[in-house]
């Protein structure tokens, strides 16, 4: 299924989150690869997915679990996994 | 962009994948408030850390506490004291729910039919001179005799300036009893005479322990790296510090900005409520802190400033992997 417009858009903004909290050089949001593995080659901790984790709280108004770290590999699974409660609290809300 | 993969080698890549997601979240407990030694440069003591909190007696409450840790998160129980082997009920609340290291002087045996496989840390302060002079006795001798060929055991080196030159025979004695050691450095809290590092010892110990890691590899947990970083206190040209520490209690942790640190991690006195500052003694200088543990973490915590290039990001990996080991994560 093609990705929708939707999660393009939110993986080019975690992009950006992701090179402003980790000062990453030599990379932009489009050039950012959404399946790069975040941990085995960007060298990102736990420390580091906190630090993006409260942007995207502050941001997007969604609660990451901690023990939801493990899951965030790759900026797509950080995407769907915003989307997945933002659609579940439109669920709630409805 | 340097990843991890364009500056690894597949050997190497491999080393870092095997422990890039161990997530380690340790925290300290202390036992007990008594021991039964009174070493010079004991930071629990001199520091009178023993008398900070009252001690929970009741093992009902240990068990709960324990639990609620376990639930925080924790996967890695640090028992320190005190002497925690003076009371075994308390370091059973820990063994049977978390994995669970204890650290000890190693004067009283752990029964193994109780704790198979409990991660045990002897402490030994140099040879039998020095184990005398600044532990009334020959710690050693008892520690290996209740030790010998224990597989999940190693020796705790703590080396002082009087041990340059001295070190090998402390090693040897280790090697044959069947055991393994991991070196780290007197902090000297109690500024007894002699034992405190001038930069020229410590720059001679550096050499020492490279040369023990060299000759004797299958006894000595431990990397070239480890030794440059707390023999010299500096990390890729930063000094260690109090803004630099990693080992400080989260919940007491106002310091800002916020250096790199270890997650959860807290040290609890022996009520179960109190908690202190940091992984040791709170009046220590942390600028002369020669803690192991804590300097292994700050490498540890700050991954990414070692991307600069292959070999810093490989000593990055030699350490964790040394941290891994000690602590059962990955094999000896």
């Amino acid at each position: 299924m093609p990705e929708s417009k939707e999660i393009r858009e939110r993986m080019i903004r975690i992009a950006e989150i992701i090179i402003e909290e980790l000062k990453l050089e030599d990379i932009t949001p489009k050039s950012f690869d959404p399946d790069m593995d975040l941990v085995d080659e960007l060298g990102v901790d736990s420390m580091d997915l906190a630090t993006v984790a409260l942007v995207l709280q502050d941001e997007y108004g969604v609660f990451i679990d901690e023990d939801d770290y493990p899951k965030l590999k790759t900026v797509r699974l950080i995407a769907e996994y915003v989307q997945s409660r933002l659609q579940g609290r439109k669920d709630r809300d409805s | 962009m340097q990843t991890v993969s364009t500056l690894l080698d597949k050997d190497w890549y491999e080393r870092y994948k095997a422990i890039s997601r161990l997530n380690i979240r340790s925290s300290i407990y202390d036992v007990t408030n008594r021991c039964n030694l009174r070493c010079k440069g004991c930071f629990f003591f001199s520091s009178d850390e023993h008398k900070a909190a009252p001690e929970e007696e009741d093992s009902g409450k240990w068990e709960e506490f324990v639990e609620r840790e376990r639930q925080r998160g924790v996967n890695l129980a640090i028992l320190i004291g005190g002497e925690p082997t003076l009371y075994l009920d308390r370091v059973e609340a820990f063994y049977k729910r978390l994995p669970t290291y204890c650290a000890t002087n190693g004067l009283i045996r752990i029964p193994r039919d109780r704790f198979p496989g409990l991660m045990v840390g002897i402490s030994v302060w140099g040879d039998e001179e020095d184990e005398k002079l600044l532990r009334g006795r020959d710690v050693f001798a008892v520690s290996s005799r209740n030790y010998a060929g224990d597989p999940d055991t190693y020796y705790l080196y703590t080396i002082t300036p009087r041990q340059l030159g001295r070190t090998e025979r402390v090693i040897r004695k280790i090697a044959d009893v069947g055991l393994k050691v991991h070196m780290q450095l007197l902090s000297n809290d109690e500024g007894v005479n002699g034992f405190s590092w001038t930069p020229s010892q410590l720059a001679e110990i550096r050499v020492e322990m490279d040369a023990m890691l060299d000759r004797y590899p299958r006894t000595v947990i431990s990397c070239r790296y480890y030794h440059e970083v707390i023999t010299t206190g500096r990390m890729l040209g930063r000094p260690f510090s109090w803004s630099e520490c990693p080992s400080v209690t989260e919940p007491l942790d106002n310091r800002a900005p916020r250096p790199k640190r270890l997650i959860r991690f807290i040290r609890w006195a022996a009520d179960l409520k109190t908690m202190h500052r940091c992984c040791t003694s709170a009046t220590r200088d942390c600028t002369t802190c020669k803690d192991g543990a804590a300097h292994m973490s700050w490498v540890m915590v700050n991954k990414r400033a070692h991307m600069r290039s292959a070999r810093d990001l490989q000593n990055w990996i030699e350490i964790y992997e040394m941290f891994a080991k000690l602590y059962r994560f990955i094999p000896w």
